[in-house]
Protein backbone atom coordinates (compact mmCIF):
# COMPACT_ATOMS: atom_id res chain seq x y z
CA UNK A 1 0.00 0.00 0.00
CA UNK A 2 1.53 3.59 -0.67
CA UNK A 3 2.58 5.71 1.95
CA UNK A 4 0.20 7.91 3.74
CA UNK A 5 0.78 11.68 3.94
CA UNK A 6 -0.42 14.32 4.70
CA UNK A 7 0.43 17.69 3.45
CA UNK A 8 -0.86 21.01 4.86
CA UNK A 9 -0.87 24.56 3.31
CA UNK A 10 -1.12 27.28 6.10
CA UNK A 11 0.19 30.91 5.28
CA UNK A 12 3.64 31.76 7.68
CA UNK A 13 2.71 35.06 8.94
CA UNK A 14 -0.91 36.77 8.71
CA UNK A 15 -2.16 40.13 9.64
CA UNK A 16 -4.97 40.42 12.92
CA UNK A 17 -8.42 39.59 11.64
CA UNK A 18 -7.21 38.40 8.32
CA UNK A 19 -9.28 35.57 6.67
CA UNK A 20 -6.70 32.80 5.82
CA UNK A 21 -6.88 30.17 3.51
CA UNK A 22 -5.98 25.98 4.78
CA UNK A 23 -5.59 23.44 2.55
CA UNK A 24 -4.81 19.88 3.61
CA UNK A 25 -4.31 17.00 1.29
CA UNK A 26 -3.40 13.39 2.37
CA UNK A 27 -2.45 10.55 0.42
CA UNK A 28 -4.68 7.80 -0.01
CA UNK A 29 -6.55 5.37 -1.80
CA UNK A 30 -10.33 5.85 -0.08
CA UNK A 31 -11.69 2.40 -1.29
CA UNK A 32 -15.37 2.27 -1.53
CA UNK A 33 -15.89 -1.12 -0.79
CA UNK A 34 -17.62 -1.45 -4.41
CA UNK A 35 -14.34 -1.76 -6.38
CA UNK A 36 -12.78 -5.25 -8.18
CA UNK A 37 -9.55 -6.02 -7.50
CA UNK A 38 -9.07 -6.70 -11.50
CA UNK A 39 -6.35 -9.64 -10.93
CA UNK A 40 -8.19 -11.93 -8.58
CA UNK A 41 -12.00 -10.39 -8.94
CA UNK A 42 -12.69 -9.59 -5.19
CA UNK A 43 -13.96 -6.87 -3.96
CA UNK A 44 -11.81 -4.23 -2.08
CA UNK A 45 -13.12 -4.03 1.60
CA UNK A 46 -14.22 -0.34 2.17
CA UNK A 47 -11.32 1.71 3.37
CA UNK A 48 -11.22 5.37 3.63
CA UNK A 49 -10.51 8.73 5.63
CA UNK A 50 -13.67 8.97 7.74
CA UNK A 51 -12.86 12.20 9.35
CA UNK A 52 -10.71 15.05 9.50
CA UNK A 53 -10.36 17.77 12.03
CA UNK A 54 -8.43 20.51 12.26
CA UNK A 55 -7.71 22.34 15.64
CA UNK A 56 -5.78 25.80 16.69
CA UNK A 57 -3.99 26.15 20.09
CA UNK A 58 -5.71 22.92 21.45
CA UNK A 59 -9.26 23.67 20.35
CA UNK A 60 -11.18 21.96 17.05
CA UNK A 61 -12.46 24.80 15.10
CA UNK A 62 -13.03 22.57 11.78
CA UNK A 63 -14.40 19.16 11.40
CA UNK A 64 -15.06 17.31 7.90
CA UNK A 65 -16.53 14.27 7.84
CA UNK A 66 -16.34 11.83 4.71
CA UNK A 67 -17.86 9.34 3.02
CA UNK A 68 -16.94 7.09 0.28
CA UNK A 69 -18.08 9.87 -2.62
CA UNK A 70 -14.68 11.76 -1.36
CA UNK A 71 -12.27 11.30 -4.49
CA UNK A 72 -9.31 9.53 -3.42
CA UNK A 73 -6.40 11.33 -2.40
CA UNK A 74 -8.73 13.70 -0.26
CA UNK A 75 -8.45 17.55 -0.47
CA UNK A 76 -9.91 20.04 2.08
CA UNK A 77 -9.53 23.72 1.97
CA UNK A 78 -11.24 26.46 4.20
CA UNK A 79 -10.88 29.59 5.62
CA UNK A 80 -9.33 30.55 9.16
CA UNK A 81 -9.53 34.09 11.06
CA UNK A 82 -6.19 35.08 12.35
CA UNK A 83 -6.57 36.47 15.88
CA UNK A 84 -3.40 35.41 17.57
CA UNK A 85 -0.08 33.34 17.01
CA UNK A 86 -0.36 29.91 18.03
CA UNK A 87 -0.15 26.03 16.25
CA UNK A 88 -2.49 24.35 13.89
CA UNK A 89 -2.75 20.46 14.64
CA UNK A 90 -4.99 18.89 12.06
CA UNK A 91 -5.70 15.04 12.41
CA UNK A 92 -7.19 12.15 9.72
CA UNK A 93 -8.75 9.18 10.78
CA UNK A 94 -8.89 5.73 8.69
CA UNK A 95 -11.79 3.19 9.42
CA UNK A 96 -10.56 1.20 11.69
CA UNK A 97 -9.38 4.13 14.39
CA UNK A 98 -5.80 4.45 12.26
CA UNK A 99 -4.51 8.33 13.03
CA UNK A 100 -2.44 10.57 10.88
CA UNK A 101 -1.31 14.27 12.17
CA UNK A 102 0.22 17.38 10.68
CA UNK A 103 1.01 20.12 12.64
CA UNK A 104 1.64 24.00 11.45
CA UNK A 105 2.25 27.21 13.38
CA UNK A 106 1.39 31.02 12.51
CA UNK A 107 2.52 33.85 13.28
CA UNK A 108 -0.15 36.88 13.80
CA UNK A 109 1.56 40.25 13.53
CA UNK B 1 -17.89 31.40 -7.64
CA UNK B 2 -20.49 30.88 -9.90
CA UNK B 3 -20.91 27.92 -12.05
CA UNK B 4 -18.03 27.78 -14.06
CA UNK B 5 -18.24 27.57 -17.76
CA UNK B 6 -15.15 26.21 -19.17
CA UNK B 7 -16.46 24.50 -22.40
CA UNK B 8 -18.30 27.61 -24.32
CA UNK B 9 -17.86 26.82 -27.82
CA UNK B 10 -20.95 24.88 -28.62
CA UNK B 11 -19.76 22.04 -30.70
CA UNK B 12 -17.62 20.88 -27.78
CA UNK B 13 -20.92 21.11 -25.38
CA UNK B 14 -22.50 19.25 -28.37
CA UNK B 15 -20.19 16.33 -28.36
CA UNK B 16 -20.03 16.40 -24.51
CA UNK B 17 -23.92 16.28 -23.85
CA UNK B 18 -24.06 13.51 -26.48
CA UNK B 19 -21.69 11.50 -24.33
CA UNK B 20 -23.15 12.03 -20.97
CA UNK B 21 -26.68 10.95 -22.78
CA UNK B 22 -24.33 7.85 -24.04
CA UNK B 23 -23.38 7.40 -20.15
CA UNK B 24 -26.47 7.64 -18.66
CA UNK B 25 -28.04 4.73 -21.04
CA UNK B 26 -25.68 2.59 -19.92
CA UNK B 27 -25.83 3.49 -16.05
CA UNK B 28 -30.03 3.12 -16.54
CA UNK B 29 -29.57 -0.99 -16.33
CA UNK B 30 -27.63 -0.67 -12.98
CA UNK B 31 -29.92 -0.51 -10.07
CA UNK B 32 -29.15 0.71 -6.44
CA UNK B 33 -28.34 4.05 -6.89
CA UNK B 34 -29.36 6.87 -4.73
CA UNK B 35 -32.30 8.68 -6.33
CA UNK B 36 -34.21 12.09 -5.39
CA UNK B 37 -36.12 10.29 -2.75
CA UNK B 38 -33.20 9.08 -0.94
CA UNK B 39 -31.67 12.36 -0.61
CA UNK B 40 -35.36 14.07 0.55
CA UNK B 41 -35.33 11.33 2.99
CA UNK B 42 -32.25 12.04 4.25
CA UNK B 43 -32.42 15.78 4.07
CA UNK B 44 -35.74 15.43 6.19
CA UNK B 45 -34.08 13.32 8.75
CA UNK B 46 -31.02 16.04 9.06
CA UNK B 47 -33.41 19.12 9.14
CA UNK B 48 -36.44 17.38 11.12
CA UNK B 49 -39.08 18.02 8.67
CA UNK B 50 -38.57 21.99 8.61
CA UNK B 51 -38.92 23.92 6.26
CA UNK B 52 -36.08 24.40 4.27
CA UNK B 53 -34.91 28.19 2.76
CA UNK B 54 -33.18 29.39 -0.73
CA UNK B 55 -30.26 31.49 -1.08
CA UNK B 56 -27.40 32.52 0.68
CA UNK B 57 -25.36 29.88 -0.44
CA UNK B 58 -23.16 29.62 -3.62
CA UNK B 59 -22.06 26.47 -5.37
CA UNK B 60 -18.90 26.41 -7.67
CA UNK B 61 -19.39 23.39 -9.39
CA UNK B 62 -18.28 22.22 -13.08
CA UNK B 63 -21.05 22.29 -15.42
CA UNK B 64 -19.68 19.01 -17.29
CA UNK B 65 -17.02 16.99 -15.40
CA UNK B 66 -15.11 14.89 -17.70
CA UNK B 67 -13.94 12.95 -15.22
CA UNK B 68 -16.11 11.28 -12.42
CA UNK B 69 -13.73 10.24 -10.24
CA UNK B 70 -12.54 14.04 -9.09
CA UNK B 71 -14.96 16.72 -9.44
CA UNK B 72 -14.28 19.92 -7.53
CA UNK B 73 -16.79 21.16 -4.97
CA UNK B 74 -16.58 24.41 -3.29
CA UNK B 75 -19.43 26.18 -1.57
CA UNK B 76 -19.94 29.34 0.77
CA UNK B 77 -22.38 30.41 3.03
CA UNK B 78 -23.06 34.46 3.50
CA UNK B 79 -22.67 34.39 6.97
CA UNK B 80 -21.13 36.83 9.61
CA UNK B 81 -20.11 33.59 11.66
CA UNK B 82 -20.30 35.50 15.02
CA UNK B 83 -21.13 33.46 18.15
CA UNK B 84 -24.89 34.65 18.08
CA UNK B 85 -25.08 33.81 13.96
CA UNK B 86 -23.02 31.22 12.70
CA UNK B 87 -23.28 28.42 10.13
CA UNK B 88 -22.89 24.72 12.60
CA UNK B 89 -22.94 22.68 10.10
CA UNK B 90 -23.26 21.71 5.75
CA UNK B 91 -23.90 19.00 4.73
CA UNK B 92 -23.35 17.99 0.58
CA UNK B 93 -25.37 15.35 -1.15
CA UNK B 94 -25.60 13.55 -4.28
CA UNK B 95 -28.74 12.10 -5.57
CA UNK B 96 -27.31 9.80 -8.68
CA UNK B 97 -24.75 8.35 -6.26
CA UNK B 98 -24.86 4.23 -4.85
CA UNK B 99 -25.25 6.27 -1.34
CA UNK B 100 -26.55 9.64 -0.92
CA UNK B 101 -23.65 11.39 1.25
CA UNK B 102 -20.40 13.10 -0.03
CA UNK B 103 -19.37 14.77 2.63
CA UNK B 104 -20.61 16.78 6.00
CA UNK B 105 -18.52 19.96 7.65
CA UNK B 106 -18.71 21.31 10.98
CA UNK B 107 -18.03 25.23 11.28
CA UNK B 108 -17.50 27.36 14.04
CA UNK B 109 -17.39 31.10 14.53
CA UNK B 110 -13.43 31.11 15.01
CA UNK B 111 -12.96 30.48 11.25
CA UNK B 112 -14.45 33.80 10.66
CA UNK B 113 -16.24 32.74 7.03
CA UNK B 114 -18.22 29.58 5.65
CA UNK B 115 -16.79 27.89 2.76
CA UNK B 116 -14.92 25.27 1.74
CA UNK B 117 -13.63 23.04 -0.62
CA UNK B 118 -12.92 19.88 -1.61
CA UNK B 119 -13.53 16.43 -4.47
CA UNK B 120 -16.03 13.99 -5.06
CA UNK B 121 -16.56 11.10 -6.79
CA UNK B 122 -20.13 11.17 -9.63
CA UNK B 123 -21.48 7.83 -10.82
CA UNK B 124 -23.24 9.93 -13.44
CA UNK B 125 -24.69 12.82 -14.21
CA UNK B 126 -27.03 14.03 -11.08
CA UNK B 127 -28.02 17.22 -8.69
CA UNK B 128 -25.45 17.86 -6.33
CA UNK B 129 -27.26 19.49 -3.34
CA UNK B 130 -26.15 20.96 -0.69
CA UNK B 131 -27.89 21.61 2.84
CA UNK B 132 -26.07 24.41 5.61
CA UNK B 133 -27.51 24.36 9.29
CA UNK B 134 -27.64 27.64 10.89
CA UNK B 135 -27.06 27.98 14.88
CA UNK B 136 -30.73 29.34 15.71
CA UNK B 137 -31.84 25.89 13.71
CA UNK B 138 -32.98 27.23 10.32
CA UNK B 139 -31.60 25.47 7.33
CA UNK B 140 -30.94 26.86 3.12
CA UNK B 141 -30.43 24.70 0.75
CA UNK B 142 -28.51 25.21 -2.49
CA UNK B 143 -28.40 22.29 -5.74
CA UNK B 144 -27.26 22.73 -9.24
CA UNK B 145 -26.47 19.57 -11.83
CA UNK B 146 -23.01 18.16 -12.58
CA UNK B 147 -22.85 16.49 -15.86
CA UNK B 148 -20.74 13.43 -15.76
CA UNK B 149 -18.99 11.94 -19.10
CA UNK B 150 -17.38 9.22 -17.30
CA UNK B 151 -18.27 8.04 -14.23
CA UNK B 152 -16.26 7.63 -11.09
CA UNK B 153 -17.58 4.57 -9.00
CA UNK B 154 -14.80 2.08 -10.26
CA UNK B 155 -15.47 -1.56 -11.07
Amino acid sequence: MAKIKPRVKVPKKAAAGEIIEIKALISHPMHTGRAKDKKTGKKIPRKIINKFVASFDGQDVFTANFEPAVSANPYIAFPFKASKSGAFTFTWVEDGGAEFTASKKMTVA
Amino acid sequence: MKQTKQFSTISRRHALAMLGAAGTAVFAGVPAYADGAAVAAKIKGLTGGKSVGEGTIELDLPEIAENGNAVKVAFSVDSPMTADNYVKAVHVMADGNPTPDVASFNFTPAMGACSASTRMRLAKTQNIIVLAEMNDGSFKQAQATVKVTIGGCGG
